[in-house]
């Protein structure tokens, strides 16, 4: 079994994702550092090319975590996310490399546990497909 | 504005496996504004690309560029240099662009990334229709500005024909019978009278029928 430790970028909205990281670290909750945040003030600022580079130039697996669905502070910017979220997983699909490295998440800044269990499930998901230019994805 | 829609990938990456470093060619005219041929589709495109030949083991070198206009010398010239350091040149521009990069740089191939459809404008965000075909000799003044030429799928000049139904297109349940939509116009500006004239068979080579065609404007040449 090789030790391949994947790199994850999750573009995180300010208000709802990255509050609840917050939380979780100050709940103390354990997850893995495979995570990389990146912060944002809304997943609506999320373009289609910014999850395709992270791929491109380095990451194995990328999420956008944005609001619950209807509670977005811009309101539909986590609409709009989830329609790049999309479209980016039928480019890759094309480009030969499986479609779940990418995916999207809603949640409440309340919700620390959650953040975590996303965390951790992103990393089983992307530890099983295996690094993202060597492994056979599709 | 001119329409285009991408190539799919598959016939994209076949038509550049030859070439190790080629110049990816966007337009800032019609086909940003429909998505598919701007300075953000030659983005995506070009990461597409590489991710697609990492992944085969292979590698590719792409040089981003996106002018004004791709149908115009003068602003194509300005890739002159990086144009020549590349084994080929893959335009996401229509069939216009395309051709225009063969005529001002013979050395070089320049294919083409996206397949040209049609002249039209978005009816709503994202979403484009056909409105006119070029047909060189223009039918709106009688029509009540509806185009038989481009909307319906029989060009008929005396129609409806008969599979309209409703409103709609026996060829597409999606499409209006443009005729139908000819008809309520012409009734709403009171002129239902342009449908009593029968229309001669039309001189269709003012349109595509009668080989290349030409527009001149004599007072502006130089
Ligand atoms: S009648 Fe001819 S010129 Fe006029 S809109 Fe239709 S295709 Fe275009
Ligand atoms: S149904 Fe209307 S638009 Fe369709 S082919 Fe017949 S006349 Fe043309």
């Amino acid at each position: 079994m090789s030790e391949f430790e994947p790199k994850i970028v999750a573009f995180c909205c300010n208000f709802c994702a990255f509050a609840a990281a917050d939380l979780a670290g100050a709940m103390r909750l354990q997850y893995s550092h495979s995570v990389r945040i990146i912060r944002l003030p809304c997943t609506g600022k999320v373009d289609t090319i910014h999850l395709l580079k992270a791929l491109e130039d380095g990451a194995d697996g990328v999420f956008v975590a944005g609001c619950l669905e209807g509670q977005c502070h811009y309101l539909e910017g986590n609409l709009r996310a989830k329609k790049r979220v999309a479209y980016a997983k039928r480019l890759l699909a094309e480009a030969g490399i499986a479609p779940e490295r990418i995916d999207m998440f809603n949640l409440s800044s309340a919700m620390g546990g959650r953040f975590a269990e996303i965390v951790e499930e992103m990393t089983e998901r992307i530890t099983k497909l295996g690094p993202v230019y060597t492994a056979k994805d599709l | 504005m001119i329409v285009a829609d991408r190539k799919p990938f598959e016939e994209i990456l076949d038509s550049i496996k030859d070439y190790k470093k080629i110049m990816l060619m966007g337009c800032g005219g019609c086909v940003t504004i429909c998505f598919s041929g701007g300075s953000k589709a030659v983005e995506l495109l070009a990461s597409q690309i590489k991710m697609a030949k990492k992944k085969q083991g292979k590698e590719i070198e792409i040089i981003e560029c996106t002018p004004e206009r791709q149908c115009e010398y003068e602003f194509i010239d300005a890739c002159k240099e990086q144009i020549e350091s590349t084994d080929a040149i893959l335009s996401i521009a229509c069939g216009v662009g395309v051709q225009t990069m063969n005529e001002r740089f013979p050395d070089s191939i320049t294919l083409p990334g996206q397949n040209t459809k049609f002249m039209g404008y978005p009816v709503k965000h994202a979403l484009w229709e056909e409105r006119c075909a070029g047909c060189g000799d223009c039918v709106l003044e009688w029509t009540g500005g509806l185009c038989p030429i481009a909307r319906c799928a029989k060009k008929l000049f005396n129609g409806p024909c008969g599979g309209s139904s409703e409103g709609i297109c026996e060829v597409d349940k999606d499409t209006d019978c443009v005729w139908q939509l000819i008809y309520d116009r012409l009734k709403r500006l009171n002129k239902l009278d342009n449908l009593l004239a029968i229309r001669q068979p039309r001189d269709w080579r003012t349109s595509t029928n009668a080989g290349q065609r030409k527009v001149k404007f004599e007072e502006a040449m130089l």
